[in-house]
């Protein structure tokens, strides 16, 4: 990951995302009777290691360790560039492992993901994971949501609502990925890239 | 995608569409595509052993098969990757087709060109057959083997059948052997295996040996003996369909399998057996060997369906040949 831009925003703090995660940990603990048949799966890239970070805090709180999964979706997107050679610019999505090695029939899978923003990726996400199996149910925690939904699909566990500018981009760090913990805001890039005006401040 | 020379007058060409990506030569190819490909294989076959197979990546793309030459492992191959990437695939045999009423290939690419298809994957009798349906339509062609020229696809699911038995290319040694002349996998594999830094040994009897192969880079040798050494050895099929009538390349395919038969007194244990299909048990290919462990000729087939899923993706979805392989990370 690339340094952010000098007028990136930091929006939490080590500790502020450590309290965050924590409180997400303690209300998957509170939402789920029986944490025997709850399982975390990480979305790449980096709901991976925050799964595997609310695992190791459901273990501490409540001595059950949840089963832990990773979830690619790069062959689910709906947004893949089909046809390349018309825009050589665009790279290849990396593709990463998949790996869900438990049965999904009647599991409640809690999807993990840092950023909820259009919701495109957590519609993939389902339709890749029923590729695996039926779970009993589907529940979805985020690190950040930012608001700018395109589909009716709504966070069962948010550590912070934090609306923005469509052209702004939220983006949070973690050790594991970034070496560092934190929540930056980046303005837009681009001026032509204009605020939308329907956003609430 | 490497020049031709054109079959027909440039005046009559159509206008010359835009470039597209085309699978036709392993020389098109540097390493990192072709470890891209791998990568993204070993993703695919992973998806194989789930219980729904289907992928939605290429929902709505049509893949069209255009089959002039006789084929399972690879026409169905193509047609199974295809499907389980959610395209809609077309397999047209030239038997039974209008090329039974003497129909041109030029005419049967501009009609299936009719269709948009994303895709066409061609097997032909004829060297640069691909290369005439890249110019007349505005799909991504595959070459699924034209002549005696190329078969990319399956050097390349060779190529990702020793990387998952042997772990890496690089360093080993390949013995290929048999009927060289008139086999376009050896030309692929040769290539393939050249690229990927891996030592070959080309084993056959002298009218079978291309005069002047060498400048490829690989060795030769006319002793059978020449196998043991090799990491893997590569049997070829005696391609009796392939040699002009009357040739004598061998003085009888008896003869030929007392001397150059691959049996399994001429092996060394742990020695790796490959071929590329259909064999011929007993002639260049003793049956033993080929049922033996060390075989991977089934695996060469399952590796085929996850490779040809990549290539499909990878024209479908990839920018310009040459880009970096991206890096994978694992998170611990």
């Amino acid at each position: 990951m690339q340094a952010p831009a000098q007028t990136a925003k930091v929006l939490l703090d080590a500790d502020a995302l450590g309290r965050t995660i924590l409180r997400i940990a303690h209300e998957i603990v509170e939402g789920n009777a029986d944490l025997e048949r709850v399982a975390l799966v990480g979305i790449h890239t980096r709901g991976v290691p925050l799964a595997q970070r609310l695992r190791r805090l459901i273990d501490e709180f409540a001595g059950v360790e949840p089963a832990l999964g990773t979830l690619d979706i790069t062959f689910y997107r709906d947004d893949l560039h089909v046809r390349g050679c018309e825009a050589p610019l665009h790279p290849q999505p990396v593709v990463r492992a998949t790996s869900l090695d438990f049965p999904l029939d009647g599991m409640t899978v809690v999807l993990v993901d840092d950023v909820l923003h259009t919701g495109r990726t957590i519609r993939a996400a389902i339709e890749a994971l029923f590729d695996f199996g039926r779970p009993a149910r589907v529940q979805l925690a985020c690190v950040v949501d930012r608001g700018h939904r395109e589909l009716p699909i709504r966070p069962d566990y948010v550590g912070k609502n934090l609306p923005t500018a469509r052209g702004e981009r939220i983006q949070v760090q973690l050790v594991e990925v970034d070496e560092v913990d934190a929540v930056l805001l980046v303005p837009t890039p681009d001026p032509t890239d204009e605020t939308d005006p329907e956003t609430e401040r | 995608m490497a020049d031709v020379t054109p079959l027909v007058r440039d005046e009559l060409l159509p206008p010359k569409p835009p470039e597209r990506r085309h699978l036709i030569s392993i020389a098109d190819l540097s390493r990192d595509d072709v470890e891209r490909l791998l990568t993204l294989a070993e993703t695919f076959a992973k998806t194989l052993d789930r219980d729904v197979k289907k992928l939605p990546v290429l929902k709505g793309r049509t893949v069209v098969n255009l089959f002039y030459e006789s084929s399972t492992r690879t026409s169905s191959s193509f047609e199974l990757a295809a499907k389980r990437l959610s395209a809609d695939v077309m397999s047209i045999k030239a038997a039974g087709s209008a090329v039974d009423k003497g129909e041109s290939l030029k005419d049967t690419a501009l009609t299936i060109g009719c269709y948009d298809p994303e895709v066409i994957v061609i097997r032909h009798p004829e060297i640069g057959a691909p290369n005439l349906v890249a110019r007349f339509t505005d799909a991504h062609v595959v070459n699924a083997g034209d002549g005696k020229h190329q078969h990319p696809t399956q050097a390349l699911l060779d190529l990702y059948t020793i990387v998952d038995e042997l772990g890496h290319v690089e360093g080993l040694h390949v013995a290929i052997v048999g009927d060289v002349l008139h086999s376009r996998v050896a030309r692929s594999d040769v290539q393939a295996l050249l690229l990927m830094g891996a030592r070959v040994t080309l084993v056959g009897p002298p009218p079978l040996i291309p005069r002047g192969i060498e400048a490829m880079g690989c060795e030769v040798s006319y002793e059978i003996d020449a196998i043991r050494d090799a990491d893997v050895v590569y049997v070829l099929r005696m391609q009796k369909e392939r040699m002009l009538a009357g040739a004598n390349y061998v003085p009888s395919l008896r003869e030929y399998s007392a001397r150059w038969g691959v049996t399994p007194e001429r092996l060394r244990p742990g020695q790796k057996v490959m071929h590329p299909g259909p064999m011929n048990r007993g002639v260049e290919i003793d049956g033993v060997v080929a049922d033996a462990a060390d075989a991977l000729i089934e695996r060469q087939v399952r590796s085929g369906l996850a490779v040809r899923m990549a290539v499909l993706y990878d024209l479908l979805t990839h920018g310009p040949v040459g880009v970096k392989v991206a890096e994978i990370q694992e998170v611990a």
